[in-house]
C-alpha cells in the first residue's frame, strides 16, 4: 500500500550544509556579475548562487544534466526560483568560474539578477490546457530571444517582470506584472445545442456568467447568449464543453503594463491595458515581439534609474505613456466592468 | 528511433532558433524516447498550423485516497495522436522554497521515465512540480513509486492549493520570519484540505519573507503572509560610508523613499531613519543590504482576498492583520485559517473566491466572523459615504453599557 498524505519532502533535508549552518544568519548580498548572487553570513561563510534561465518545460534529460552540474560544482544541491530559473548553490568560490564556463559551453543563459529581465512566468497554452486563446511557451521563447541581452546584462532602469497567461484565467501573477501578455477571445461562445444537454446543467451554466448574458431555452434543453452582454471570458465554457469559446480566426493576445507586486517605494499595482489585441501569428508572433520590444525600449529610454514600468507611467501620466509609445488609445481602454468608477479622472490636472 | 518516425515539425523548428533555451528542443529530447512525447510534439505542431489547442474539455482521473492532484487531459484527435489520447498531469508538492538534492530530483526523473512522457514543468505557476502526461493505467503505479520516493500530490479542484514560499532565511538576509518552515507546517497541518476538495472553490496560501514579495503573494493568494517588522531599521553607519565611498549616490536612495523617512546628512555623513514615518517598504534596504537591515521585532502582515480575474475582476489581497509574530507551532495562524474557511465555506456561492465573497458580504461581516478588530492599517482611507450599518444592540443599549469604541 502506498502511503498517502506524507506531504512534501522536508525542506531541511534539501539544504546544502552551508545553508544549514547559516540558516537565518545571512548578513548581506552582492551581485558580483549578472546572474551571480554572493551572500555573506555573519559567520563569514559565503554562498554563491548562479542563476540560470530555463524554458520551464523540461525533459528529464535536462534535469539530469543540471543534476550532473550540481554534483560536480555545488555539492549536489540546487534550487528553482519562483520565476522558473535554476540556481546552483555553490559554496566553494573556485567552482564559480568553472561552472560559469561549463554553462556557457552548454548554451545555458546566466542572468536575471538586479536591474534585468528575469525569466517569464507563464502557463500551459496549447501544450497542455483546454481553454487557451494562444500558446504560452512559444511566445515566451520569442520574447526571451528578443530581450536576451537584458537577461544577461543588468542594463535596465529597474527590474522588468514579464508574465504570460494564455487565457484570462491568468494562472500566476500575470495581472501584477510590468508587462503582462494575455490570450484573449473576441467572440461569444458558439453553443452546440445537441451536445449541451449531455454535458451541462442549465442552472450552473446560467449562474456562471458574470454579466448575466445567459438565458435558459427549455425547449432545446439548452441556453442562449445575449451577445451584446458577453465579454468573452469563457466562464461558461469552463462549465460546459458545449459553449465553445475558442475561435482560431479571432483569438489573439492583449498586453497589459505597469503592474508590480513588490512594496518597494510604491505599493503593489495592477497591470493596465495597453494593447487590446494582437493577432496569433505562430510560430514567432512578430507583432507581439515587436510590441514588447517597443514598450521596453521606450521605458528604458525615459525612466529614471530605479523606476519600475508602473512607477514611470505614474510619474509621467498615462496620457504621456500613450504618446511616447505610439499606442493608440481606444474605447477598449476605458473600463466598463465591475470596478470601473475609480479609473475615471476627477481632476482637470492632465498633460497633452 | 528510426528517422521515419521522427515527428515532422517545420513550424516548431523555428522556435529552436535564437539564444534562449528552447522548449521545443526539450520536447524533442523526450520524443526521442517516448511515443507520448512524440505525439505531443505532433499535436502541438498541428496547433501551430491551425492556431488552436487540441485538448478536450477536462476529464476526471485520480489515484486512491485522493480527490485531486491529478488533472485529466485527453486529446481531441486520439485517432491521429493515439499516444496522447490520455495524457494526464500530476501536481507534485514541491519542498518549501524549491530546494532539492540531486538525489531527490534523480529519483523523480527515474519514476517519470518509467511511467510518463519524460516531460515536466519546473515549476507550475502554483508552485507544484508538474509531471506532464501519463496514461490512465499508469497513474496508480506511478503515484505508488512517487510516494516511495518521498513525494506526495499537490492540490487541485475546489481545495487548498499547494502553499508556496520564498527562499526566506535559507538564502535571504531580508527574511523577517521562517517562510520555509511556516509553509511546510501549514502544508502538513492541512493535508486533508489539500487532497480532498470540499470547498466552493480553490484557496491559495503564499508566503513571502518581506515586502519584496518574491512569490507574488499579494497578487494571487487568498491568504498572503508577508514579512515586516515593528521597530526601526537597523543601520550600520560604517557600511553606509563604505557604499558612499564606493560611489553610491546615497541622496538618490533617500529620494526613493516614499515617505521621506530616511535622510542623509552630507556633512556628518550620517544616515538616519525616522521610525514613525517609515512604512517598511524595503526600498532603502534593497539598495544597501550591507548597511541596512529590518528591525529586531520581526513578524508578518496577513492579507486576504487576492486572485486572478475570474469571475468578477482581479483583486489584490487586503490587510487584515498588520502585524503578527510568526513562531512555531503557528497556532494563531492556523486558527485564523480555520475560521476564514468556515465563514467562506458557509457563505460562498460555487466558484466564489474569498475576496469576491468579502466584497459581496462586506469586510465588516468578515472581520466580525473571524474575530478581528478594525484598525486604520486595514484601509487606504475611510469611507466617503454615510451608508454604514449599526447592530441593533449598539443603538438600543443604555448609554452606560455602550461598548468602549462608541463612547470614547
Ligand atoms: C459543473 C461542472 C463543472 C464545474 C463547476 C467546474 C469547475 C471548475 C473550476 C472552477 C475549475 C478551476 C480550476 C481549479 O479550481 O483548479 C475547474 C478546473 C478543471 N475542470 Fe472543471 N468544472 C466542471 C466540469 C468539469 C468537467 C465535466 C470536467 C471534465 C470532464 C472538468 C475538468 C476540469 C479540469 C481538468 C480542471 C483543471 C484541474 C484543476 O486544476 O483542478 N471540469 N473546473
Ligand atoms: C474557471 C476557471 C479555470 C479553469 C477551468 C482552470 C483550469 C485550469 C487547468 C485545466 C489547468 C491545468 C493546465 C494543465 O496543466 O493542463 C490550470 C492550471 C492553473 N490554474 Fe487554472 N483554471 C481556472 C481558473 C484559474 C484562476 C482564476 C487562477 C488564478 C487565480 C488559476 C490558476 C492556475 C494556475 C496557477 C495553474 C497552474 C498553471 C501552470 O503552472 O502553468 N486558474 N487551470
Ligand atoms: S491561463 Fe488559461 S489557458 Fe492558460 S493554462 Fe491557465 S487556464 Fe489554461
Ligand atoms: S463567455 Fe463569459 S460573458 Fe460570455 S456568455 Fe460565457 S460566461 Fe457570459
Ligand atoms: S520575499 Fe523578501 S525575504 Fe523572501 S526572498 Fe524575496 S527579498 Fe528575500
Ligand atoms: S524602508 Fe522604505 S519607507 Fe522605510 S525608510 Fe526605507 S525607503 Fe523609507
Amino acid at each position: 500500500m502506498p502511503r498517502t498524505d506524507i506531504g512534501p519532502p522536508k525542506y531541511s533535508e534539501m539544504l546544502p550544509p552551508v545553508i544549514k549552518k547559516n540558516y537565518g544568519r545571512w548578513k548581506y548580498h552582492e551581485i558580483p556579475r549578472p546572474g551571480v548572487l554572493k551572500h555573506v553570513s555573519e559567520s563569514g561563510d559565503v554562498l554563491y548562487s548562479i542563476r540560470v534561465g530555463s524554458p520551464r518545460l523540461l525533459s528529464i534529460d535536462f534535469l539530469r544534466e543540471i543534476c550532473d552540474l550540481a554534483d560536480k560544482y555545488s555539492g549536489g544541491y540546487l534550487r528553482f526560483t519562483s520565476r522558473h530559473n535554476v540556481e546552483f548553490l555553490v559554496s566553494e568560490e573556485d567552482n564559480v568560474e568553472s561552472l560559469l564556463a561549463e554553462l556557457e559551453q552548454r548554451g545555458l543563459p546566466v542572468g536575471g539578477t538586479g536591474n534585468s529581465i528575469s525569466n517569464i512566468v507563464h502557463t500551459q497554452g496549447w501544450v497542455h490546457c483546454h481553454t487557451p486563446a494562444t500558446d504560452a511557451s512559444g511566445i515566451v521563447k520569442v520574447v526571451m530571444d528578443d530581450l536576451y541581452e537584458h537577461f544577461t546584462h543588468m542594463d535596465l532602469p529597474a527590474k522588468l517582470r514579464i508574465a504570460l497567461a494564455c487565457c484570462i484565467n491568468m494562472c500566476g501573477a500575470v495581472h501584477c506584472s510590468d508587462i503582462a501578455i494575455v490570450g484573449v477571445h473576441r467572440k461569444p461562445p458558439k453553443i452546440d445545442h445537441d451536445l449541451f444537454p449531455k454535458v451541462s446543467e442549465i442552472p450552473t451554466v446560467v449562474a456562471s456568467c458574470p454579466t448575466g448574458a445567459i438565458k435558459p431555452v427549455p425547449k432545446l434543453k439548452s441556453v442562449e447568449v445575449n451577445e451584446e452582454r458577453c465579454m468573452y471570458c469563457g466562464n461558461c465554457y469552463t462549465m460546459s464543453a458545449a459553449m465553445q469559446i475558442i475561435d482560431p480566426k479571432t483569438d489573439g493576445v492583449a498586453i497589459f503594463v505597469g503592474g508590480k507586486v513588490s512594496n518597494a517605494r510604491s505599493g503593489p499595482m495592477f497591470s493596465r491595458l495597453a494593447i487590446p489585441y494582437l493577432p496569433n501569428n505562430p510560430p514567432r508572433w512578430p507583432e507581439v515581439a515587436e510590441a514588447v520590444r517597443n514598450l521596453v525600449q521606450v521605458w528604458a529610454k525615459h525612466a529614471r534609474k530605479g523606476e519600475r514600468m508602473g512607477e514611470w507611467i505614474n510619474r509621467i501620466g498615462w496620457e504621456r505613456f500613450f504618446k511616447l509609445t505610439g499606442i493608440p488609445f481606444t474605447e477598449k481602454h476605458i473600463d466598463d466592468f465591475n470596478y470601473a468608477m475609480p479609473t475615471f479622472r476627477t481632476t482637470v490636472n492632465f498633460k497633452w | 528511433m528510426a528517422d521515419a518516425e521522427k515527428p515532422r515539425t517545420p513550424l516548431l523548428d523555428e522556435l529552436e532558433k535564437g539564444p534562449w533555451p528552447s522548449f521545443v528542443t526539450e520536447m524533442k529530447k523526450a520524443a526521442a524516447k517516448k511515443g507520448s512525447a512524440a505525439d505531443l510534439l505532433r499535436q502541438l505542431e498541428r496547433s501551430y498550423e491551425n492556431k488552436r489547442g487540441h485538448w478536450k474539455h477536462g476529464g476526471i482521473v485520480g489515484v486512491k485516497g485522493y480527490g485531486g492532484g491529478v488533472i485529466g487531459r485527453y486529446s481531441d484527435s486520439p485517432e491521429e495522436f493515439p499516444n496522447v489520447a490520455e495524457f494526464h498531469t500530476f501536481r507534485i508538492n514541491q519542498p518549501s522554497g524549491w530546494f532539492y538534492t540531486t538525489e531527490a530530483l534523480r529519483k523523480l526523473c527515474d519514476v517519470w521515465e518509467k511511467y510518463g512522457s519524460g516531460l515536466t514543468n519546473f515549476h507550475g505557476a502554483t508552485g507544484d512540480i508538474i509531471l506532464l502526461g501519463a496514461p490512465t493505467a499508469n497513474l496508480q503505479p506511478c503515484f505508488d513509486e512517487l510516494s516511495d520516493a518521498g513525494f506526495d500530490l499537490g492540490g487541485s479542484g475546489s481545495a487548498l492549493r499547494t502553499p508556496s514560499a520564498c527562499c526566506g532565511p535559507a538564502r535571504c538576509e531580508f527574511a523577517c520570519f521562517d517562510t520555509l518552515d511556516l509553509c511546510h507546517e501549514l502544508t502538513m497541518a492541512f493535508q486533508d484540505q489539500l487532497h480532498r476538495p470540499m470547498w466552493p472553490y480553490k484557496f491559495k496560501i503564499k508566503i513571502s519573507g518581506c515586502g519584496n514579495d518574491c512569490v507574488a503573494a499579494v497578487g494571487r493568494a487568498d491568504f498572503s503572509v508577508i514579512g515586516t517588522w515593528r521597530d526601526t531599521i537597523q543601520i550600520d553607519q560604517e557600511a553606509v560610508q563604505e557604499y558612499a565611498g564606493a560611489g553610491m549616490d546615497i541622496r538618490a536612495v533617500c529620494e526613493g523613499c516614499p515617505t521621506k523617512a530616511i535622510t542623509w546628512d552630507e556633512q556628518k555623513r550620517q544616515l538616519s531613519v525616522n521610525a514613525d514615518e517609515c512604512v517598511r517598504c524595503m526600498h532603502c534596504i534593497n539598495q544597501m543590504p550591507k548597511a541596512l537591515r529590518p528591525g529586531r521585532e520581526r513578524g508578518a502582515a496577513i492579507l486576504v482576498g487576492g486572485k486572478a480575474p475570474i469571475v468578477h475582476s482581479p483583486l489584490m489581497s487586503w490587510v487584515i492583520v498588520p502585524f503578527i509574530k510568526v513562531e512555531p507551532p503557528y497556532t494563531e495562524i492556523k486558527e485564523l485559517l480555520l475560521k476564514i474557511w468556515e465563514w467562506w465555506d458557509e457563505n460562498a456561492k460555487t466558484r466564489e473566491r474569498l475576496g469576491e465573497l468579502i466584497i459581496r458580504k462586506g469586510m465588516r461581516n468578515f472581520l466580525k466572523a473571524v474575530g478581528l478588530k478594525p484598525v486604520p492599517q486595514m484601509v487606504h482611507h475611510p469611507r466617503a459615504n454615510p451608508f454604514y450599518f449599526w447592530d441593533p444592540e449598539e443603538v438600543d443599549l443604555p448609554k452606560q453599557a455602550l461598548p468602549e469604541e462608541v463612547t470614547s
